[in-house]
């Protein structure tokens, strides 16, 4: 295979694939309405399609399990096939990459010294500091040289998943590889955060389009987690969140209240604390999200959520807007109303009265 | 050609961190060979002193490529240490999730990981269309995108794809190496069968997602399974969630017999030599998986257990994971020390102490008379076993079981080669289709048992009788094991005052891919390179065939911690 002259736009590569102008719009029209952006931004995707040539993106693997690499290619909107061969140059991927040993090695050298501060580098996983990170190696190098050496001349990092964001779950404690994320390891680059274990298959491929077509790095709250998938707390727009507020709670599992579908913060849901699009995306193409299939969020996007307590113990505090309501507090609401022979859902009514009004001093505090 | 050592490393298209490196004599044929696990996790570690029921989860993420299979044997593991029995729907759903697995990680393993060992993707180019058709409808007859155009339209993508300069994933690699010998009709068709079925992928990933809420690593539960059934209830599982896994195995199905199975007897018959190199060790080992009467009477197990030794069909002998006699892990090869005088340790009373002694990165070699590898040696009764599709085909076939006997029989029949080729690369590369054969058949099988059960009125998926650890003994052990899609896997629990003191596991991979051992038997990866000629050893095609046919999965290999939660023991996790 020859390599020849600059690479192209992804509208020259769609267009060379067959697609006709009409269907080119209308992809470029469901990418925006995937990113949530208004229609009137539909004409400044197209550009961005019609004008840039597909970016380089090396994508390295540390101490990781591969989830963030099969939750990618299990996007609906885009799909894997249209972002590896129509969006980005995938150049460096030790998952689907068919060189193997050096020749593979080879690539990454010359992705680093040919295209300087233009190729992305994508971080799976991350980097074990203890003993000179002889816990992974990679070509006979360890993988923080490697890390260090590919992030030098890279435009900007996407750190995947909660291993490269956060650390997840070869750092909890007493991590013993000394295992640490990427913006511990690289700085003076900018960073974008994308936890989850996996992220959300259509949430990665989200923003890696958002930069293509924007050109720039989406928002990014102090975490460096774009704020655009990142805003909101799964509890507050999970549908469960109605029993949640009615009281109405699974207390065991696989009991009348589980075939109900109501709330599992009891069963230790960490849906209050946890900022993720499950309960909007959902997962799959949005067939279901963990609490939709039954069992409580374990809180998998949040910072070292795997030493946070176990999973199936109850939230000490559930953060609502605006107040941070110990569960203690609502249990003693009901237990008062019901001592005093007051209907349970009297007492539900209280508890979503004050919840209501936490959301209206909420909305204050924000304006 | 001069004898030389070929050094491939990092090995693609695999989970995790391999290196190999493969000693030739001056005919190119490889000699000796060592395999090199490179990384190491320590999850076992981690897993000290917390919630038992939460282990399934940290268990989960030892690898996300076999989702689901470390928190199904994690779920069984301390079910089996605190007595629990989980209800027939949940065995039936986890049933379910597991031969969801098992159909989309092998078709994934297939055409993403494998094929372009066979397949010329430059050769494709050159291919034409029509006859491209022709074929296809040939291997294939019930596929409907077999026609002229498809194939042009596929051609066109691959030519501007590869005019454009930028080619990504597939550049730098082995096209035109002698040793790819398809047409180029049969390489288009190929390359356009690896973009069918990434796109198809995600759907019958849907099914973890409807009973587990996500796809990678949907959720498990200690005592059953989280996802309520209530044919009454809209929030539960029902009937439209009942509907859409339906059409999904459906969909599945068709894949299977109508996609894969044809592309690899149609891409096998092209590579009969492959049926005489690879094959290894000929030991091969299975603990059985997808109970039909509770995970405690294998004699109602779909996939058989047993170990099989020499090559030999006629004897299937039985296999006790829990016998400290039968299990034990080596370290002599491995970055790990044991007490002085020590030679093997069941994980019950396994010891991993981290001791690196390879040399100091960057590095050009490894020493294969020293440590060189993050993996440890497990061995049954001393002897090195191979796990995964073939060892569970063979045993299936040599328990005499009909299911396997004909689908066994039925491809070798098509491909004109005898019994004795499934000792092979090819022949393990093969055995993993035939069991997605049955794997897709069961998947319907179970799911109308599901419906059944539903049908006579048993709607429960978990047992919470034994939920909170109160109702636990004070100690207790625990025993789980699952046949993940790479091979028998084994989780080991002891829980004191109902958190967990010690917790390990020896996986597929482990056994697969181990260094030496103190015997200086190599394990399986590394015998089935031996005697194999290389045409380019720069380009080791020949290397990679091999290995990939195994499927080898690295981020498993971790060790874990001490009996008593005192000192380090091991847990091979890959």
């Amino acid at each position: 295979m020859s390599s020849s002259g600059r690479p192209k736009t992804t509208y020259d590569v769609l267009r060379a694939h067959g697609v006709d102008r009409r269907k080119f719009l209308k992809f470029c029209t469901l990418t925006a309405a995937a990113m949530g952006l208004d229609v009137s931004l539909v004409p400044k995707v197209v550009e961005a399609m019609e004008t840039k040539p597909r970016i380089p993106v090396i994508w390295l693997h540390g101490l990781e399990c591969t989830c963030c690499s099969e939750s990618f290619i299990r996007s609906s909107h885009p799909i894997a096939q249209d972002v590896i061969l129509n969006m980005i140059s995938l150049d460096y991927d030790d998952t689907l990459q068919a060189a193997a040993g050096e020749q593979v090695e080879e690539i990454r050298r010359k992705v680093i010294k040919e295209h300087p501060g233009e190729y992305v580098l994508a971080v799976e996983g991350n980097a074990p500091t203890n003993d000179g990170g002889v816990y992974c190696t990679v070509g006979g190098d360890t993988f923080l040289n490697v890390l260090r050496e590919t992030a030098e001349h890279a435009k900007f990092v996407v750190a995947w998943g909660s291993c490269a964001s956060n650390g997840c779950v070869q750092s909890a404690y007493p991590n013993p590889t000394g295992a640490k994320p990427v913006h511990e390891l690289i700085h003076g680059k900018p960073i974008i955060n994308v936890p989850g274990c996996p992220p959300i298959a259509e949430v990665m491929t989200g923003v890696l389009t958002y930069v293509l077509t924007f050109g720039r790095l989406p928002e990014l709250d102090r975490f460096h987690r774009p704020k655009m998938f990142y805003a909101q707390r799964i509890h507050d727009k999970c549908y469960r969140r109605a029993y949640f507020d009615a009281g109405q709670f699974v207390e065991t599992w696989d009991d009348d209240g589980a075939r109900k579908g109501w709330c599992l913060y009891k069963m230790g849901c960490r849906g209050p604390t946890t900022y993720n699009s499950c309960s909007t995306f959902k997962w799959n193409n949005g067939v279901s999200y963990p609490i939709g299939s039954g069992h409580g969020c374990i809180g998998c996007s949040e910072n070292n959520f795997w030493d946070n307590g176990p999973f199936y113990d109850r939230l000490a505090s559930i953060p609502v807007p605006g107040i941070e309501a110990t569960p203690d507090a609502i249990g003693g609401t009901l237990a008062i109303a019901a001592g005093v022979g007051v209907a349970a859902h009297f007492a539900s009514f209280m508890v979503k009265k004050g919840l209501d009004r936490s959301r209206g001093q909420d909305t204050e505090a924000e304006e | 050609m001069t004898a030389q050592r070929v050094v491939v490393d990092p090995v693609t298209r695999i989970e995790g961190h391999l290196r190999i490196e493969a000693m030739l004599d001056g005919k190119g044929t490889i000699q000796d060979a060592m395999s090199s696990g490179t990384m190491w996790r320590g999850i076992e570690i981690i897993l000290r002193d917390r919630d038992p029921r939460t282990a399934w989860a940290y268990c989960e993420r030892i690898c996300g490529v076999c989702t689901t299979v470390h928190a199904l044997a994690s779920v069984r593991t301390v079910e089996n240490a605190v007595g629990i029995t989980v209800p027939p729907n949940a065995d039936i759903i986890r049933n379910i999730m597991f031969l969801t697995q098992y159909v989309q990680d092998h078709v994934i393993h297939f055409y993403h990981l494998h094929a372009l060992d066979w397949v010329d993707v430059v050769s494709a180019l050159s291919a034409d269309p029509a006859a491209t058709a022709a074929l296809a409808q040939k291997v294939s007859p019930h596929w409907p995108k077999a026609t002229t155009g498809y194939f042009s339209d596929v051609a066109a993508t691959l030519k501007r794809f590869v005019d454009s300069g930028q080619l990504g994933i597939f550049a730098n690699a082995y096209w035109g190496h002698p040793a790819y010998k398809l047409p180029a009709e049969a390489n288009l068709m190929a390359v356009a069968h690896y973009l069918e079925a990434l796109k198809w992928q995600k759907e019958i990933a849907k099914i973890h997602t409807i009973f587990g809420g996500k796809n990678p690593h949907p959720n498990y539960l200690v005592g059953g399974m989280a996802c309520a059934v209530d044919m009454q209830s809209d929030n539960a599982i029902n009937m439209e969630r009942l509907n859409y896994v339906k059409g999904l195995i459906t969909q599945a199905q068709g894949i299977v017999e109508n996609l894969y199975i044809p592309d690899l007897l149609a891409v096998a018959s092209f590579y009969p030599e492959w049926t005489t190199y690879g094959g290894g060790l000929g030991n091969y080992m299975s603990y059985g998986d997808l109970p039909q009467n509770g995970i405690g009477d294998p004699s109602s197990f779909l996939f058989p257990r047993g170990v099989i030794l020499d090559k030999d069909l006629s004897t299937v002998i039985e296999v006790d994971p829990t016998d400290p006699e039968q299990i034990r892990e080596q370290v002599a090869h491995s970055w790990y020390t044991y007490p002085a005088g020590t030679e093997g340790l069941h994980p019950w009373d396994g010891v991993t102490e981290p001791n690196y002694t390879g040399p100091k990165p960057p590095y050009k070699q490894l020493d294969e008379n020293g440590q060189y590898s993050w993996l440890k040696a497990p061995r049954w009764r001393d002897k090195a076993m191979e796990v995964g599709p073939l060892a569970r085909v063979l045993i299936g076939f040599a328990s005499g079981r009909d299911e396997f006997k004909e689908v066994v029989t039925e491809a070798l029949g098509r491909l004109k080669i005898p019994a004795a080729a499934l000792f092979s690369t090819l022949g393990r590369t093969a055995a993993r289709g035939l069991e997605t054969r049955l794997a897709a058949h069961w998947l319907r099988a179970e799911f109308d048992r599901l419906v059944a059960n539903i049908k006579a009125g048993d709607q429960r998926v978990a047992d919470t009788s034994r939920w909170e650890p109160a109702t636990w003994p004070a100690e207790c052990k625990g025993f789980g094991f699952t046949e993940a899609p790479r091979g028998a896997l084994g989780h080991w629990v002891h829980i004191k005052d109902g958190k967990i003191a010690n917790y390990q596991a020896v996986v597929p991979s482990t056994w697969n891919a181990s260094p030496k051992d103190g015997k200086g038997q190599h394990g399986a990866y590394e015998a089935a390179l031996l005697g194999t000629p290389m045409a380019d050893p720069k380009r080791p095609v020949e290397i990679l065939r091999t290995i990939h046919s195994f499927d080898p999965c690295l981020a498993c290999a971790s060790h874990v911690f001490g009996p008593d939660g005192e000192k380090l023991a091991e847990v091979v996790v890959r």
